[in-house]
């Protein structure tokens, strides 16, 4: 079959929308020559997933029950083998999710079928596809191809592609899939700190510091800063995972997304991809940082070559 | 008990830089090398545990797959008190990607039968995010990514690990050993090296191994051996922000009328 074949994320039997992010791309791909688009919903009770992702684009829905809505990577695994076993799908697309790192790697050792991750974009070329990622923190882009792969497995970078929407009436089928031998346990949920006041998705106008903050004695006077000039102080990964900051204030895939926020001043912060996820859609964005040619200037609308504490200084003059 | 660290020789690129005439890859004039920031966690997590055993009851080895210049991430590693560095590589290895890389991996894991395995969550260079766990696929082993809390003592049958998901999440999760783990930013604290650790690591033995000595032959490696192949590179075009000119009290001038308009302050 020339199909593809979206795998969707669920915790604790719900939905995760992100999902819809992979069915918005296979349906980009159906237009440019790619195959039918089919959805594998997993998980103890598939029937109720169904709806979630009936949406615009989708051919078929594929039921496949497992014994438990943990998430057990070696149960993502059978189910996943045995769905390309039998579907022969051309591309299987995940999210770039923690869940993907911990089961799609696995599966394209097992099954021996093409792989790359983190993808941004992708077409089809002599009946295969073609995947674009990134190299070199960001600096360059990888075209990748995969010779005399029959299925080839993509894990996508999320925020790039359109969510799928509007309701649809795709097919259901459902799959046996293998009873697999499940050798991690979910124990608990550990909820994020309390945020104590911190709203960085509700704030407006961030000012965010990074690893140009330097040690934790510097981070007062940016929090002073932010205090004077109405913003909300953020930070990059480094500085929480000192413990400079508590972690509430992280912007990034795993910390916040700073969703209403419309100025973003971003001081000493390089901009990983990570960091990048979270910030990179404010209308407003300026960067501080020493090194002219830090990534962060590449999604920033206004560069300052500065050092940071000297910048800040001045800027207190004006508030 | 022994755990096994496998780390990778990053590559960072100069300001300005140039394509190999293949295409395929940035010059190697334009490349410096470094070690892999997520396995300066992995590395530290190893030594913690050795540290807090008795004796030489943990042994720590630290793998690498890569040519002669990788031996540099190996003794950073030595130099903090690994008790083993072992180096893979032929020209063959050439072009694979991280599934070849965790398939040579994994040889090495069956050859050393470690208790545990520490791989760093992604490589700070590509961002793969692949390597550990497709090795731990050729393994058929247990193994968790993105791990940012371990618990184990060793010779214990199972670990208790954080796994961090998405927006600050983490599932509290127990696996069975031996296992593949793959380490987060900011698990630990990593140590520095000392200057004697550092000068002690120069004449310390890096063990060296081919493909073939893991029983590995040409179609498992390098490109045939891999799950994808890069067909070419491309310098993208990038968003170039606005550059605001001038001493800092001009900059902090201009970025406080930018602040003013945006927030109608």
């Amino acid at each position: 079959m020339s199909e593809t074949l979206v795998i969707a994320e669920q915790r604790e039997g719900t939905f995760r929308p992100v999902t819809l992010e992979a069915i918005g791309a296979a349906t980009m791909l159906k237009q440019a020559g790619g195959g039918p688009v089919a959805v594998a919903v997993i998980g103890a009770d598939p029937d109720s997933l169904v709806g979630d992702a009936s949406v615009s684009g989708v051919d078929e829905v594929v039921k496949v029950k497992t014994g438990s809505n943990d998430f057990q990577p070696e149960q993502q695994e059978a189910a996943l083998a045995a769905l390309i076993e039998q579907r022969k799908p051309k591309v299987v697309m995940l999210m770039h999710t923690v869940d993907a790192w911990s089961f799609a790697p696995v599966v394209a050792a097992a099954t021996g079928c093409g792989f790359a991750t983190d993808v941004f974009e992708v077409r089809m070329e002599d009946g295969g596809p073609v995947a674009l990622r990134a190299g070199y923190k960001e600096k360059v882009h990888m075209e990748i191809d995969f010779p005399g792969k029959e299925t080839v497995l993509l894990t996508m970078r999320s925020n790039v592609f359109q969510p799928a929407e509007g309701r649809a009436e795709p097919a259901v089928s459902s799959l046996e899939a293998p009873q697999a031998d499940v050798r991690t346990t979910h124990e608990s949920w550990l909820e994020p700190e309390d945020a104590g006041g911190i709203d960085i998705p509700g704030a407006e106008f961030i000012l965010s510091i990074g690893r140009g903050v330097g040690d934790e004695s510097n981070v007062e006077e940016f929090l002073e800063l932010a205090e004077q000039m109405g913003a909300t102080l953020g930070c990059s990964r480094p500085v929480a995972d000192a413990g400079w900051l508590p972690k509430a204030r992280q912007v990034g895939q795993s910390g916040q997304l700073a969703a209403n926020c419309r100025l973003y001043v971003a001081m000493g912060i390089s901009g990983a991809v990570q960091h990048q996820w979270g910030m990179k859609h404010v209308p407003t964005i300026v960067a501080v940082n020493t090194d002219p040619e830090a990534s962060i200037f590449g999604v920033a609308h206004y560069g300052i070559v500065s050092d940071i504490f000297e910048l800040a200084e001045e800027l207190r003059n004006h508030f | 008990m022994k755990i096994m660290v496998t780390v990778k020789q990053v590559a960072t690129l100069d300001d300005e830089f140039e394509l190999r005439d293949d295409g395929k890859d940035v010059d190697a004039d334009f490349r410096e090398h470094e070690l892999n920031e997520f396995d300066d966690y992995s590395v530290e997590e190893a030594l913690r545990i050795k540290e807090a055993a008795s004796g030489d009851e943990v042994e720590v080895l630290v793998v690498t797959v890569g040519p002669e210049e990788a031996d540099e991430a190996l003794r950073q590693a030595l130099a903090k008190g690994v008790d083993r560095a072992m180096r893979v590589w032929s020209d063959a290895l050439e072009a694979s990607d991280p599934v070849a890389v965790g398939r040579v991996l994994s040889k090495v894991a069956e050859r050393e039968a470690p208790d545990l395995i520490f791989t760093g969550a992604q490589s700070s260079d590509h961002a793969f995010a692949a390597t550990g766990m497709a090795m731990a696929g050729f393994l058929a082993w247990p193994h968790v990514a993105v791990i940012t809390k371990l618990e184990y003592q060793p010779g214990a049958e199972r670990a208790t690990v954080h796994r961090e998901l998405e927006g600050g999440l983490e599932e509290v999760m127990t696996v069975q050993c031996p296992a593949v783990l793959g380490i987060q930013l900011g698990i630990n604290q990593p140590r520095y090296a000392s200057l004697r650790g550092i000068r002690q690591a120069r004449s310390r033995e890096v063990e060296e191994l081919a493909p073939d000595d893991l029983g590995l032959g040409g179609d498992a490696v390098g490109e045939p051996g891999s799950a994808s192949r890069v067909r070419r590179m491309i310098v993208p075009e990038r968003g170039r922000a606005e550059m605001i000119e001038g001493t800092p009290a001009e900059q902090a001038a201009r970025l406080a009328e930018i602040i003013k308009e945006t927030t109608g302050g």
